[in-house]
């Protein structure tokens, strides 16, 4: 069925997906200490993201997909260095940026930028569109709002806006027109990676692909490389290269996407791909019912973190935790089931 | 209950008739659902699938009468459950119906539990309300329907308050609440949508057992075409106020004849299919005020709107056996031409 149109575009998307890595990310922990009792001493720490390493190639995009509470918005902000990493080593464009403060912070941080998921509660609202865009660039240079006009219009007209945006105020814009102007936004320092953490979540379908769409011609044009988070598997399947699945903090499996999709291997994210009801009635799949809740992220289970809810668990599996190994080229999965 | 209950097997549990309801905005009404007619069959799913604002929330709670008072109001036409007009029907009067004959569950299990009374007073209070019933077997009765909603460790779970429970537990408790008195009609707003996946299945798999065990009908809401190719047997997709189609599951998602359900097709990522570019309906659902005063609501963001959309009212009429549509397309007698190309 695939058009020759179609094999063409596949082609040149391997191209621009080069073999260099971006972003490397090793053993990256965070943690969130719970703090109790009069003297305020932390009691426990909740255990967001617990050692997870990937890389990221230039002009790629990699989905994050997970549950609530997975800790995949944490590993985002953390990578940004919005919060502090507990352990572990972010390494961005050959850089080791874990412990870069100050003012080296600030210029590094010109080259990622975020798309975060709500649009109404992202912008300020006693701003007008045109100052909201130019204020990343004149955080950065003493360019005059009315120097950086044409720049701002340009990104505007971009990320398909009308051009009397530029003096409008966000509420007076539907929730996709505020979507665009905030990756306006995340555009106009030409970073060199973008976070996009649940983007279309909190939009209608109809809008919802209007923006994926979006995104998916801004990564061409300006040379993007996209982390991609979000909990609906099939928008993360559409955008991403190769996806992350991430259970209670940790990275359970790494693959291409049509490996991923093809060939589930953790029970895990064959529960998750499983549970998605696919909008065929002619279509009736096998569903794994998972039993239960996500535990705590405070207590987590022994060794794998998953085993009190895989119908698959081992006595080792209870004591063991499995480190994520390369069971096929470029199919990486955490799971004792696979030696 | 009623003389002129069913009288036979086909005949609807609920039909409603000519809805319109309408909000009052700066003092002005206007129609959030607009002559709106459809059935519900015994123990029939029905879906009710759109974007937010097409009116599909308003139209379940108009039914359920519990418009907000002063802005919301039934302006015209009729809902009649089990041969009983609701719509004439005193506050009082549809107390002793609601919860008892019609349930509704809502979207956000947090919100819509009283976080300061135990989960099994919640539920014990249904049943004092529409069943005389002991203090004792009020307590058994609730533990019996925690247990039947899935839940592990119903003795518990009664005395415990709703922020000690998970989102999907509290909808898991919410969903015993409406089936306390075995309604014969359950409306489900949204029910998996503050859900994670694997929540949403557990759900989903629990309201389509509990609605064959009770020979339930349910009304089903929401905006994912995943829950409905999944849950439902017919499905209603409303646009802006109004049916825009309405069939069998089946032909709704292999034979869709509206433009707008053909584009909300196509605009879903699909899991075993790769597209470059999702399809996208131009522009955004137009707010109640800006409602397009003549012709087809959907005419504006319609690449297939001929000269005739923009004025002539489409009404929703059989096209296929089974399978209604509200389009000029699907009636003769209209100058083909597009107008939006």
């Amino acid at each position: 069925m695939m058009s020759t149109e179609h094999n063409n575009t596949a082609v040149l998307k391997k191209d621009k997906s080069s073999n260099e890595v971006l972003l490397e990310v090793k053993n990256l922990k965070t943690y969130y200490p719970i703090k109790g009792g009069i003297l305020r001493k932390t009691v426990a720490v909740v255990k967001a993201v617990d050692d997870i390493s990937f890389e990221i190639k230039k002009g790629e995009t990699l989905g994050l997909v997970g549950e609530s509470g997975c800790g995949k918005s944490t590993a985002g902000r953390t990578i940004l260095r919005l919060l502090e990493p507990t352990d572990g080593q972010i390494i961005f464009d050959g850089q080791d940026i874990t412990n870069v403060r100050g003012t080296s912070l600030r210029k590094i941080r010109q080259d990622f930028q975020m798309v975060f998921q709500d649009p109404y509660a992202s912008l300020n609202p006693t701003m007008m569109v045109g100052h909201l865009v130019s204020e990343p660039i004149r955080n950065y240079n003493s360019k005059s709002e009315k120097e950086l006009k044409p720049e701002v219009m340009d990104l505007l007209a971009k990320v398909g806006l009308p051009e009397d945006a530029y003096y409008k105020y966000p509420h007076e814009f539907s929730g996709g027109q505020r979507q665009r102007i905030g990756i306006a936004r995340a555009l106009a320092l030409r970073p060199k990676l973008i976070i996009a953490d649940e983007p279309v979540s909190a939009l209608d379908v109809s809008v919802q692909s209007q923006v994926l769409n979006l995104l998916k011609e801004l990564q061409d044009e300006f040379d993007l490389t996209f982390l991609f988070i979000a909990h609906d598997l099939s928008v993360v399947k559409h955008m991403s290269d190769r996806i992350g699945v991430m259970y209670l903090g940790g990275l359970v499996e790494v693959a291409e996407k049509d490996s991923l999709y093809a060939e589930p291997l953790h029970p895990y994210t064959q529960a998750l791909i499983s549970a998605i009801p696919e909008p065929d009635p002619r279509k009736k799949k096998e569903r794994i019912i998972l039993e239960g809740d996500v535990p705590s992220p405070i207590d987590p289970p022994k060794g794998c973190t998953f085993h009190p809810r895989c119908a698959h668990a081992m006595p080792e599996c209870q004591s063991v935790k499995p480190h994520l190994k390369e069971v096929k080229p470029g199919h990486r999965v955490a799971c004792h089931l696979y030696k | 209950m009623s003389a002129n209950s069913r009288q036979h097997k086909d005949a609807p549990l609920l039909e409603v008739k000519n809805l319109e309801t309408a909000f009052s905005i700066d003092g002005t009404y206007y129609n959030a659902v607009d002559n709106v007619s459809f059935r519900v069959k015994p123990r029939q799913i029905v879906g009710i699938v759109g974007e937010s604002g097409c009116g599909k929330s308003v139209m379940s709670l108009s039914v359920m009468k519990l418009l907000p008072k002063g802005i919301g109001q039934i302006r015209n036409g009729e809902i009649i459950f089990d041969g009983i007009h609701l719509e004439k029907m005193t506050d009082s009067e549809i107390n002793n119906i609601r919860g008892k004959d019609i349930a509704m569950i809502f979207q956000e299990p947090m919100t819509s539990l009283n976080p300061v009374f135990s989960i099994g007073f919640q539920l014990q209070e249904v049943l004092f309300n529409h069943m005389k019933i002991s203090k004792k077997e009020a307590r058994l009765k609730s533990i019996a329907l925690l247990k039947s909603v899935g839940i592990s460790r119903p003795e518990k779970i009664v005395d415990e308050y709703p922020h000690q429970l998970s989102g999907g537990m509290r909808q898991r408790v919410m969903i015993a609440i409406a089936i306390a008195c075995q309604p014969k009609l359950l409306i489900a707003d949204e029910p998996t949508t503050a859900l994670d996946v694997t929540v949403q299945a557990q759900i989903l798999e629990l309201l389509k057992e509990i609605q064959e065990v009770n020979d339930m009908s349910v009304i089903l809401i929401t905006h994912d075409l995943g829950v409905v190719a999944e849950m439902c047997d017919e499905v209603i997709v409303m646009y802006a106020g109004k049916i825009a189609e309405r069939t069998d599951v089946d032909s709704l998602f292999h034979n869709p004849k509206h433009p707008y359900t053909q584009l909300l097709m196509g605009a879903i990522p699909k899991m075993d299919e790769e597209v470059e570019k999702l399809s996208t309906i131009k522009g955004i659902v137009p707010s109640l005020k800006n409602m397009p005063k003549t012709g087809c609501k959907f005419a504006a963001r319609c690449p297939k709107a001929m000269p005739d959309c923009l004025t002539v009212t489409p009404q929703l009429a059989e096209n296929e056996a089974g399978h209604e549509v509200a389009c000029l397309l699907y009636e003769t007698s209209h100058p083909k031409q597009e107008v939006n190309a």
